[in-house]
């Protein structure tokens, strides 16, 4: 690696403004310039040191910050974009099946949704690119604040105290002048200063007062923590730190928790409550005129069951943790599961009660009540009557090849196959009982099962989430927060102070920001010490350079 | 040491450093990615072990399935309600007996239908294979079966040798079993 010699001798890294001892001017750039480039202190960036491997290029590369605020844009952009069309999960389907989602863009907003959706702006957060890009963003930050922040740091840390003149002339607040006691101006600067709660280092006739300096590390820690906040959002994709899964409970059911391996739900209950004018105040009472029904509660009364650790799926002998009362709003909390009142159905088929009647009296042998959750296979009905059901069609959809058929396993039309013995008849007949039809495949019966009454129940909605990332993304946000204050509102002040051997003082003042503090702060010293006058050298200058300070992400 | 060497060392630490932080966060990013792009995927892929669960069967018998480790395991999930289950099953119950003995077993996992309704099934269809009933959902869950049939096949070391999501015919139910026999 080559360097650059100061005058004083100090070796100094190539790509350094100001030498890192004395505070000469280094480079043909910096020399050109009435004031010294106080940015990172005129230490050389990191990457600005040398280029030799990919990994430099890389390096180098996302060391830029003009690359970083491109990322940003691309970003911001992309995201804006993908506010046009609604996003895959608001769509039927929820984008569940991709040429499902393909046909609705493509239905629904011609060739500017098929390619909206080719391009994965459909489903912008899980898009590659888009991850790409917020992933470079990270690099970006990490890369900037090491490659500037470290050696900020370390030129703060090793400043020296006496700097060589040429450095105080090129600060912007500037005054030099005879004064007829050096020594006791500069004692009495330094009271002052302290006073005003500078630091003060002394050495060789030359004087530096500083405070605030960590006021420059809050880029730093304002980048830490969107750093914390990336990583935060970045666990989601982990196994076990981010669960989103909803399921249906009719009344009655024990499952098992969708995303929580042991965790068991019992539906004991669903309640949906409205408003009546009855049971409420005026401030309903005009809405339901209007509507008919104001919804006032959706409730399930639920038992949490675990099983024991290690117990595998399957097996019975989970216990019972708690009970609860889901209520909108209100979840069930377990092990950072949240578990959310979301939506119902209500009046599900759950039982259907038969009467055994003789068909042409009209007598009735007893009642049988067909729990469609678990029908029995015989039912007794006393008096040497019974009933056998030989087979059960929850879904009834018609025969195929004189079989009935049952087109799903919930019990939307169920149908029944039964067998029934009377005293009379003792070898039994045979009637299929469906909704509105009972046929006898097996000619004329004296008997009929007519049907009494059916039992419903409701089904219960319920999402299931947990997120652990939520205290990373806050401590992220936390720090994001600490740092965009403590750069923002701190400063930190510098002022050098040094004499000749020839009676003259020299003054120089810097500030990360708010300048006019930092003159209020000299005029009082100046004013009780007796320091020379100082000019502000960019007001002189009507210097239109860049802001002074850190870059700012 | 030279103030040449010395620098030169500096530099290939710093190399290391910044090759190292690189390669985390790269790393860190591309896994994220692929997470995210592959998470609706299966749970349970072919070459993981199969998740080990108990179920009891018809007759009242627990099977476990890790029980079954150094034998093949045939593992069918099921609905009676289903088209395509009602055309395999017969096949399955014709080559069970023919593979049992060489060790390839049978699992019907019925999803949370009632006795009633997976025994008269049984009866229909006259099967003898263990056939077992997940009133809970928890091993469709631990298996993240969304289609009905799908068969997992496992082999005697308990690994899953292939997925199968869709009606096997006979041929293959035959070709399946042999693949998952114990050598």
């Amino acid at each position: 690696m080559s360097s650059i010699k100061c005058e004083c001798g100090h070796l100094n890294p190539e790509g350094t403004d100001i030498c890192q001892n004395c505070g000469r001017p280094l480079s043909t750039e910096e020399k050109s310039k009435k004031l010294a480039d106080m940015r990172y202190d005129g230490a050389a960036i990191r990457s600005k040191t040398h280029q030799r491997t990919v990994v430099d290029k890389i390096w180098n590369f996302f060391s830029s910050v003009k690359i970083g605020v491109s990322i940003i844009i691309a970003i911001l952009v992309a995201a804006a974009v993908g506010t046009i069309l609604p996003q895959v999960f608001y769509i039927p389907g929820g984008g569940a099946n991709e040429a499902q989602t393909a046909q609705y863009y493509e239905d629904n907003y011609g060739i500017f949704g098929q390619i909206y959706n080719a391009l994965g702006l459909s489903d912008l957060y899980g898009s590659w690119w888009f991850m790409t890009l917020v992933g470079m963003l990270g690099i970006s930050l990490v890369v900037v604040s090491l490659d500037r922040g470290i050696p900020l740091y370390k030129s703060l840390k090793n400043q020296r105290v006496d700097r060589h003149p040429s450095f105080l002339k090129r600060q912007r607040l500037y005054g030099e002048g005879q004064v007829d006691d050096p020594d006791a101006v500069m004692k009495k600067a330094a009271e002052k200063l302290k006073e005003q709660r500078y630091n003060i280092r002394e050495k060789n006739g030359a004087l530096l007062a500083e405070k605030g300096r960590w006021a420059r590390w809050g880029p730093y820690v304002n980048h830490l923590g969107l750093i914390i906040f990336l990583f935060g959002v970045m666990l989601r994709a982990l196994p076990g730190f981010y669960v989103d899964e909803s399921m249906w409970i009719r009344e009655g059911e024990i499952l098992a928790v969708k995303g929580a391996p042991g965790l068991y739900l019992e539906n004991k209950g669903f309640t949906f409550d409205v408003y009546t004018q009855e049971n409420t105040d005026e401030v309903f009472s005009e809405a339901i005129d209007r509507v008919g029904t104001v919804a006032s509660n959706y409730q399930t009364d639920v038992a949490l069951y675990e099983t024991p650790e290690g117990a595998l799926p399957g097996s019975t002998n989970a216990e019972l943790v708690k009970e609860y009362s889901i209520v909108v709003n209100k979840p069930l909390k377990h092990e950072g599961f949240h578990i959310f009142q979301m939506d119902f159905k209500l009046d599900e088929l759950s039982a259907m009660t038969f009467a055994l009647e003789n068909k042409e009296t009209g007598e009735s042998l007893g009642e049988l009540t067909v729990n469609l959750d678990d029908p029995q296979k015989d039912y007794d009905l006393g008096n040497g009557a019974k009933v056998e059901l030989l087979d059960y069609y929850p879904d009834f959809d018609g025969f195929e090849n004189g079989e009935p058929q049952t087109k799903t396993p919930v019990p939307n039309n169920p149908a029944f196959l039964f067998k029934m013995t009377t005293p009379e008849t003792p070898e039994g007949e045979t009637s299929f009982v469906a909704i509105r039809q009972t046929l006898e495949p097996l000619g004329e019966n004296t008997h009929k099962l007519a049907f009494q009454k059916a039992e419903t129940r409701d089904v219960s909605g319920l999402t299931i989430r947990k997120d652990k990332t939520i205290p990373v993304i806050v401590l992220g946000g936390t720090i994001f927060m600490i740092g965009l204050v403590q750069g923002s509102y701190f400063n930190h002040r510098r002022f050098w102070i040094r004499k000749s051997e020839n009676g003259q003082v020299m003054v120089a003042g810097h500030t990360s920001k708010n300048w006019v503090a930092l003159q209020r702060e000299l005029d009082a010293v100046t004013e009780y010490a007796g320091l020379p006058a100082y000019t502000d050298q960019r007001d002189k200058e009507a210097q239109t350079d860049k802001p002074e300070g850190d870059s700012k992400s | 040491m030279s103030k040449q060497q010395e620098r030169e060392k500096k530099r290939k630490r710093q190399q290391i450093i910044r090759t190292a932080i690189l390669a985390v966060l790269g790393i860190a990013i591309v896994y994220t990615i692929v997470a995210n792009v592959t998470k609706d995927e299966d749970i349970v892929e072919v070459g993981d072990t199969a998740p080990d669960f108990e179920l009891v069967d018809l007759e009242g018998n627990t099977h476990k399935l890790s029980d079954y480790r150094g034998e093949g395991v045939f593992l069918n999930f099921w609905g009676t309600w289903c088209g395509p289950c009602k055309k395999e099953m017969p096949h399955m119950e014709k080559y069970y007996n023919e593979f049992e003995d060489q060790g390839v077993n049978i699992l019907a996992v019925n999803i949370s239908e009632s006795d009633l309704k997976v025994q008269s099934f049984a009866n229909t269809y006259g099967l003898t294979f263990p056939i077992v009933i997940d009133k809970t959902n928890s091993v469709r869950d631990a298996y993240n079966v969304r289609p009905l049939p799908t068969t997992f096949l496992v082999g005697p070391d308990g690994k899953v040798k292939k997925i199968i999501e869709t009606e096997m015919s006979e041929q293959e139910i035959k070709t399946y079993m042999e693949s998952i026999m114990p050598s």
